[in-house]
């Protein structure tokens, strides 16, 4: 069994001087040597490293409006090849959000190759809201999405990666958090070859809050990668990161690298980050790595924590204790321990999808 | 008629000291339908008695052996050994966050009886046993032990106790942290579950208040790892009125 936990050292890169551009040539070629892709060589990657076509697939669900690029970069701007690609091809889909909507699921699903899509989503003010991406289907999908919480609202995207055993996503994700408000940031994901994630939250205003949690289960050659990232650069907010994940198979790789930055100006900050992953089988690797860059005294809380590998003895003792097998037990703890995420999404029916989707990879019928 | 017997059992746990004997020889028999009451002061090796019954891989048995109906225990694994009818009442039942309540008992029904129980007369049964232990039915959904009271989670291990229907039970220290209306409830749901199963109990304390309720057969107090006297109900009245003190020196 390997497992990597790594301390809250000092990361190769410092998180906040990682360059930014919407021109794909400001960026290098995608290499293992570099940071931001060290865990992933490109050839896992579909293509998408090289040149994307705007999305051809189906949309359906929450109504959407056509914008272009000149409405985006507020929020975020994109800090990979794959990513300024994507904002290169110049489209976006617009995403309203108003006061009284109710819960929104806008399931996205692709079958062909190299494929760009970009997302631009507002929540008004006062507003509260539930946004899920469900991405499902094949082929290869980049994404950039911005959202942008305003102030005193309230807003949960979910992002649930259910794809085909072949397929490859990567999206980033970034918000903006305005004074007083609210954000959940909901990651679940189960299907896909190779699925990357980097989602990042910024504030514009003080007393912002944002809780940002992961679900994750490799197996088979999956490749499952999350990097959250959470830049405190504002006064008084808080957050709060958890992601917990299984592995089974020798050739299953998770990543995890959690970046949390307190700049000078974020006196105040709350905050904690949390990893977790719970190896089912010898030979899968589950890499996580916490970084912690603070610039100023004057906060509240900050820690981390990171733990790979052993099941808790005691757990797995009073399951068996009641006549359920070991390795029961322990398909039993792994469900109940991503479920936990999983719950909160607030849809019986993908619920019930994805817990019915853990069973059967659980007992390597998937 | 099933028997659960303890010959000249030796137990070690690994400390920062190395390894530490904590039971030091201990000779019990329980036939069914017996009750047999352990009782002794604070780590004379209690609970120790009950986790190596269970097989918890923390205690190593150096000595002795426990057969159930002659079938040697120490050879089978903590699932094993639940499925082959005895049953630990623990005294801190562990979390298990994400997993119902009601998701857990079926998992273990299903075990331990070899195959799903039918589902309506299972739920029906279910019910009627949280009823009896007076157990609200939004119970069910509730994580396992997450977030439950001290008496919750004892009402817990107690409806366990009558839906898996062992052959024998240890409790655990079942009364510690209950009042007195909570320890009645717990008690009345031992006792159903013995008259119906037929079950022998091992009913592991500190105090004499729960013999109120749950009537011991034969008492046995414990000292320093090893049983130090032996009796009938009357031992623990003696208890009662004289503590410990007199085994200590």
């Amino acid at each position: 069994m390997e497992q990597h936990s790594h301390g809250a050292g000092i990361p190769l890169q410092v998180r906040s001087e990682r360059s930014r551009s919407v021109n794909p040539s400001d960026f290098p070629a995608i290499s293992i040597r570099d940071e931001q892709w060290r865990y992933l060589p490109a050839e896992r990657l579909d293509g998408l490293d090289r040149e994307l076509t705007f999305f051809s697939g189906s949309l359906e669900g929450l109504s959407l409006k056509e914008t272009t690029n000149e409405s985006c970069g507020n929020i975020g701007l994109p800090e990979d090849l794959i990513a300024s690609q994507v904002w290169a091809l110049g489209q976006v889909k617009l995403i309203e959000l108003f006061n009284g909507q109710e819960t929104g699921l806008l399931t996205i699903s692709n079958n062909a190759s190299k494929q760009g899509l970009q997302f631009l989503i507002k929540n008004e003010k006062f507003a509260k809201n539930t946004v899920i991406l469900n991405h499902v289907g094949s082929g290869s999908l980049a994404e950039v999405i911005e959202i942008d919480v305003a102030d005193e609202s309230d807003l949960t995207v979910i992002s649930i990666q259910n794809l085909d055993d072949d397929a490859v996503i990567t999206s980033s994700q970034f918000a903006k958090l305005g004074r007083n408000s609210r954000f959940k940031h909901i990651v679940v994901s189960i299907g896909g070859k190779t699925i990357r994630l980097v989602p990042t939250v910024t504030f514009a205003g003080e007393g912002a809050s944002v809780e940002m949690l992961g679900a994750y289960f490799a197996n088979g050659d999956q490749h499952i990668e999350h990097r959250p990232f959470v830049d405190h650069n504002t006064a008084n907010c808080s957050s709060n990161v958890a992601y917990k994940g299984a592995l089974q198979g020798a050739k299953a790789h998770t990543v995890w690298v959690g970046d949390v930055l307190i700049r000078q100006a974020a006196e105040g900050t709350k905050t904690y980050e949390l990893n977790r992953n719970l190896l089912l089988t010898d030979g899968a690797r589950a890499d996580s790595v916490p970084n912690l860059e603070i610039e100023t005294g004057q906060i509240e809380g900050a820690g981390h924590a990171s733990a790979s590998g052993r099941f808790d003895d005691e757990q797995l003792f009073y399951l068996q204790a009641r006549g359920i097998p070991e390795l029961e037990a322990k398909r039993l703890v792994v469900k109940g321990f991503l479920n936990e995420v999983i719950s909160q999404i607030g849809s019986p029916e993908l619920e019930n999808e994805l817990n019915a989707l853990i069973e059967a990879k659980l007992e390597g019928k998937k | 008629m099933a028997i659960l017997e303890i010959k000249n059992l030796h137990v070690s746990v690994d400390t920062e000291a190395g390894s530490k004997e904590i039971l030091r020889g201990v000779d019990l028999t329980i036939r069914s339908g017996e009750t047999h009451a352990i009782m002794g002061p604070n780590g004379s090796g209690k609970s120790t008695l009950a986790y190596s019954i269970a097989g918890h891989p923390k205690y190593q048995v150096t000595q002795g052996e426990i057969l159930l109906d002659g079938e040697n225990v120490l050879e089978m694994s903590p699932d094993e050994r639940a499925r082959a009818g005895l049953f630990l009442a623990m005294q801190y039942p562990v979390e298990i966050p994400g997993i119902s309540v009601s998701n857990f008992l079926r998992t273990a029904k299903t075990a331990i009886a070899g195959e799903a129980p039918a589902l309506r007369p299972w739920i029906k049964e279910v019910k009627e046993a949280m009823t009896n232990l007076k157990m609200d039915s939004a119970f069910s959904e509730r994580s396992v032990n997450e977030g439950f009271s001290g008496g919750e989670k004892k009402r817990h291990e107690i409806l366990q106790l009558e839906l898996l229907k062992p052959n024998f039970a240890v409790l655990d220290e079942t009364d510690s942290g209950l009042d007195v209306d909570a320890l009645k409830i717990v008690s009345e749901g031992v006792n159903r579950a013995q008259v119906a199963n037929d079950m022998g109990v091992l009913l592991i304390t500190h105090y004499t208040r729960i013999l109120k309720y749950i009537k011991p057969d034969f008492v046995h107090v414990f000292v320093a790892g090893k049983v130090a006297e032996e009796g009938g109900p009357e031992l623990a009245e003696r208890l009662e009125a004289e503590g410990y003190d007199r085994y200590l020196d």
